[in-house]
């Protein structure tokens, strides 16, 4: 029962492996047998993509999974003594499942829940605010038999700020649906295309790749088939907004999306959303329901001759590569969520092989917004290179957490009291991805203005350097901003973002695969306070090898973060390290006999 | 197609517009190398070996296509140190234990180690345990050894269209997995095949060896006798100057080294006049007599004993040389470091073919040196000032560093002079 259209097939993989996943709880060597027969595919192949993403499972993992994301923001909160907690009261190591195969205890990156840290999934219904004791309570509700649905907290959406002037606000306001369809009655679709290059819109994914020119290339490739992806990934540590967007607005997505279909002559679109946000799918659903019912999807929409569009929700399963645009496309496609060699951009060959448009969910929101309240207002809003506003997802030390709506061009300094910074010491702007700010960044403006490449950015060895170069260069936000004060151990938080990328790195180059996971040790080494002068210049060699060689955007920015940090933070790696001595610190000799010793004393034992 | 011009470091070239990167600049005489690529596959690029610079921008050269006024950048120091990197990290990833590996002198990844002038790695080798998987019908796959290209994913197939190799897990768990249903509707051909087009010795076919078990790198035809002379020792005999000092030792190796020092032969008479030998083998001196100008180390540390020799080396010597593999990386004797200390000696002393059940031990007494959980190399345990590498290092070779580094003498040596297996 082969089809033919084999490849449209492949797309159900992943439902299909979703549905097994939650029935069973694991997928076991049976279903893989029956569904490589079923998609005509060898076993190992299935197992590959499996194996590919974290929330599936070879081995049972608990009719109630947990999922404690184990993510800097958490462990500046509880993780450690909620991870106790769970542990205790399950009598289960994390990464395990208890014997009855009641619970599964496991850890997870980020879920986009960083204003409300600690937090956990328990079935990928989302727990906040975890302390010790509620997460004991929350075990034993479940085991009372109380439903997650009635106990979980569904997150708040913590708006902590908006432009004062209703006219400068694009995203945090009333919506009424329809509003920017209506316009396209009057638009061409190159007029709309025009109109998006012209406001400048340019990718809130944190590419910054200007929104036009890609529906244009888009348009311009002649297909008989186009789509439009959502890319509701989020898996940026730190970034929150596309969740707070999606919940709060879903309609102006889903107009945006209708939009772009519209503008570059797609039919389908599709939201990948992350599996971490399994609980905004109804809302979704709803929206799209909505739309329907009030024919803004479908055939024909408004009577638009040719205007045929759609919208399916497509859920992840766990592996922040996938927000990578051409990771995602395979992702869809029912493959290994491995970034493609970029010989073709999607809007060339992407989803299917046909022209396809990602966009971030923030990017495609402005786009109704801008016809709504045209293009002049538009551009009278933020600055000449970034006009109007920007989504901040802001966690950390500070006493109000949430989604900042900003004008373009806000100082740091003013955003960082705006927020309720206290005695900030260390940002991490844009995410793990990003980069580390320090004072000498504060009277930096938050734009895209003047902006230097990236090569220039992260070549700089000198601090003072640095300041001079840098104090008139713009700081273009992707979403995330993770503030610290003086009391957090920098190495440690640059531990966690490594270790980020070591579990997230999809394994097909050496310099990402391999590459982070030996500068973990490094930062082991210099954790323990057996580091040298010597490790941190090999810390630094190491980082632009991996940067210059990697595949894709994952290993060329997983050593921002350690690059600028020890830029600008060059005291905190100095106090943990020792001069250049003849004998290793780090080689002790007790440890290195300590198992001979354990396994003599065992036979001696025996003798005895 | 259309004929353009392009330039690689500077040198105008041309090219049909649209031609791999690979093969255009082949083409005009210059050489990228590569690991993954592969005639008619797609690029893969997942090797990164064949990264060069396109109008100052990294990329994998192989996923290039030519096109009007493009400016790259192949063999900049750099970018040749980069390579090199890449290759070094692939190294210390997997396992090579070259001197006992079927592919080695036809293996891709071991001829651009010679091809780059790997001395040694910068990074720390990990020594993860991988599978040796025997299970399908007619080849076998040694996870040490394979680097991850994805040749074998995606060129071999069974006639009826699946998939016989995939990568499972992510991250630096990844790995290459045979699909034992797959592989068995294989036929000898397609199997060879796939033993063929693996750049590395990871997939064997059962009870096939290679063709070329020797190949053609430089070293094989470099004649002992050109190597490098040790011509103009005779001009540092000063009379008036006090002789430099020499201390060497034989930790975990095989005095492979050792042997290759005195393989200088007649030589040794000349090296007389000029170094006076404190401890060493090559005297039998057991103590430290003075302070010494240099410590030659072969061997790297699988013992206590190991460790306490190499520790008074380094408080009575200026200067420590790692000579040769072991000494360097663990070399032969870190084939244990993938597995449990306890796995060694029940294997070594209990469970071997020559013991008999409960006539056994695994040896332990004050006066014998405990074993450390893994053999560790030099640098870890002492500052080690300079390596020496090879397995063994040609006597002229180490002899000449040592003479070039006590008498501040200019000199290098090039990649063919190196000899890993
Ligand atoms: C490792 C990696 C992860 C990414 N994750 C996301 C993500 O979670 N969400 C997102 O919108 N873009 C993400 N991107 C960027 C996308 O590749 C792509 O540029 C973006 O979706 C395009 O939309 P935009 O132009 O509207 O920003 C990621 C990129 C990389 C390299
Ligand atoms: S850089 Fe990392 S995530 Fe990207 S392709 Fe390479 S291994 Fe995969
Ligand atoms: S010969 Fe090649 S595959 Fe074999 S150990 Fe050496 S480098 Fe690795
Ligand atoms: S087994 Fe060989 S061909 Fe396959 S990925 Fe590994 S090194 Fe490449
Ligand atoms: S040869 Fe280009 S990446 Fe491997």
């Amino acid at each position: 029962m082969i089809p033919n259209n084999h490849i449209t097939q492949r797309t159900n993989l992943v439902n299909v492996l979703w549905d097994i996943q939650k029935k069973r709880r694991f997928i076991n060597k049976d279903d893989i047998a029956k569904i490589a027969n079923e998609f005509d595919i060898s076993k190992t192949e299935l197992e590959g993509i499996i194996s590919f993403y974290h929330f599936f499972h070879f081995k049972d993992a608990g009719k109630y999974t947990i999922y404690l994301n184990c993510s800097t923001i958490s462990k500046l909160h509880n993780y450690h003594e909620v991870k106790k907690a769970f542990e205790d009261e399950l009598g289960i190591k994390m990464g395990n499942t208890t014997k009855d195969k009641m619970f599964g205890l496991f850890k997870t990156s980020c879920i986009g829940l960083s204003d409300q840290e600690t937090a956990a999934l328990i079935n990928y219904y989302p727990f906040t605010n975890l302390t010790a004791e509620k997460a004991r309570t929350v075990v034993s509700k479940i085991r009372e038999g109380q439903s997650l649905q009635s106990i979980c907290d569904f997150p708040k959406d913590n708006i902590q700020y908006k432009p004062k002037d209703e006219k400068k606000t694009i995203f945090f306001k009333p919506f009424k649906m329809g509003e920017g369809l209506e316009q396209l009655k009057d638009l061409s679709p190159e007029d709309v295309i025009k109109m998006v290059e012209d406001s400048k819109l340019s990718g809130r994914g944190g590419a910054f790749f200007p929104t036009g020119v890609k529906w244009k290339f888009c348009r311009n490739n002649a297909s008989d088939q186009k789509y439009i992806i959502c890319n509701a990934d989020e898996g940026e540590p730190g970034t929150f907004k596309d969740r707070v967007l999606l919940n709060t607005y879903p309609e102006l997505l889903i107009e945006g999306m209708a939009i772009a279909g519209y503008a570059v002559g797609a039919t389908e679109g599709y939201i990948y959303l992350r599996a971490e946000y399994k609980y905004l799918k109804d809302r979704i659903d709803n929206a799209i329901e909505k739309f329907k019912n009030a024919k803004l999807l479908g055939k024909e929409i408004l009577g638009i001759e040719n205007f045929n569009f759609n919208v399916k929700v497509f859920m992840g399963a766990g592996a922040y590569v996938c927000g990578e645009e051409t990771a995602l496309i395979a992702s869809m496609e029912g493959k290994r969520g491995e970034p493609t060699t970029k010989e073709y951009f999607p809007v060339e060959k992407g989803y299917l092989g046909k022209p396809t448009v990602v966009n971030n969910v923030e990017t495609l929101c402005a786009v109704p917004r801008i016809l709504e309240i045209g293009l002049k207002n538009y551009l009278s809003i933020g600055t000449e290179s970034t006009p109007g506003t920007k989504l901040l997802s802001v966690s950390g030390d500070c006493t109000k957490p949430g989604v900042y709506e900003i004008e373009w061009g806000m100082k740091l300094r003013d955003f960082l009291s705006l927020i309720g910074a206290k005695d900030p010491h260390m940002i991490l702007f844009n995410g793990f991805a990003g980069e580390c700010l320090s004072m000498v960044d504060f009277d930096r403006e938050i734009s895209g203005e003047n902006l230097l490449s990236e090569q220039i950015q992260f070549q700089f060895k000198d601090p003072i350097e640095y300041a001079y170069k840098m104090s008139g260069v713009g700081l273009r936000s992707g979403g995330s901003f993770m503030v610290f004060n003086k009391s957090r151990s920098i190495i440690s938080i640059l531990k966690n973002v490594t270790d980020f990328f070591v579990a997230e790195s999809c394994g097909i180059c050496v310099p990402c695969r391999t590459g982070n996971f030996l500068l973990s040790r490094k930062i082991d080494k210099i954790k323990l306070g057996h580091g040298n002068k010597a490790d941190m210049e090999e810390i630094q060699e190491w980082s632009h090898i991996i940067k210059q060689s990697s595949r894709c955007g994952l290993g060329k920015t997983s050593t921002n973060c350690l690059l600028t940090a020890m830029l600008k933070f060059p005291e905190e790696f100095e106090k943990l390290t020792q001069n250049e001595s003849n004998f290793n610190g780090s080689f002790n000799i007790n440890k290195a006999t300590h198992n001979y010793d354990t396994i003599i004393q065992e036979i001696e034992s025996t003798y005895d | 197609m259309k004929e353009v011009k392009f330039k690689i470091d500077g040198r105008e070239c041309t090219a049909l517009k649209g031609q791999n990167l690979i093969e255009a600049a082949k083409a005009n005489g210059i050489f990228i190398p590569t690991l993954c690529y592969f005639k008619h596959l797609n690029p893969l690029g997942s090797c990164r070996i064949c990264t060069v610079k396109n109008n100052g921008r990294p990329i994998a050269g192989c996923t290039l296509t030519i096109d009007e006024g493009m400016d790259i950048e192949v063999n900049s120091a750099e970018l040749l140190d980069l390579r090199k990197a890449i290759l070094e990290m692939m190294f210390v990833e997997g396992n090579h234990f070259c001197p006992s590996c079927e592919k080695s002198g036809d293996c891709e990844m071991q001829n651009l180690g010679y091809e780059t002038g790997i001395r040694y790695a910068r990074f720390p080798h990990l020594f993860v345990d991988r599978v040796v998987d025997a299970r399908p019908e007619r080849i076998v796959v040694n996870q040490n050894r394979c680097i991850k290209c994805k040749r074998c994913i995606e060129e071999i197939e069974t006639n009826d269209g699946h998939k016989v190799f995939n990568f499972t897990n992510r991250g630096n768990q990844t790995m290459v997995s045979v699909d034992y249903e797959q592989e068995a509707k294989l036929s000898e051909q397609q199997a060879e095949h796939a033993m063929r087009i693996c750049p590395t010795g990871s997939i064997l076919v059962k009870g096939k060896s290679f063709g070329k078990p020797f190949g053609d790198r430089q070293y094989d035809f470099a004649k002992a006798d050109t190597n490098i002379p040790l011509t103009d020792l005779k001009k540092h005999i000063k009379k008036d100057k006090k002789k430099k000092r020499v201390a060497t030792t034989s930790l975990a190796g095989c005095f492979g080294c050792h042997m290759s020092m005195l393989d200088i032969d007649l030589g040794l008479f000349d090296l007389v006049d000029i170094v006076e030998f404190d401890k060493s083998p090559l005297t039998d001196f057991k103590k430290f007599d003075e302070r010494c100008d240099i410590g030659l180390i072969e061997g790297g540390c699988c013992n206590t004993d190991n460790i306490e020799v190499l520790r008074k080396f380094r408080k009575h010597c200026d200067i420590l040389i790692s000579v040769g593999e072991c000494a360097i990386w663990g070399g032969v004797p870190a084939i244990r470091n993938t597995l449990p200390l306890e796995d060694c000696l029940k294997e070594a002393y209990l469970d071997s073919l020559t013991s008999e059940e409960n006539e056994t031990v695994i040896p332990n007494h004050e006066d014998i040196p405990k074993i450390l959980d893994k053999v560790y190399c030099n640098h870890e345990v002492v500052k080690i000032d300079y390596h020496i590498p090879g397995c063994p290092p040609n006597a002229n070779h180490i002899w000449n560093v040592v003479k070039n580094i006590l008498f501040e003498e200019d000199y290098s040596i090039t990649y063919p002079e190196f000899k890993y297996d």
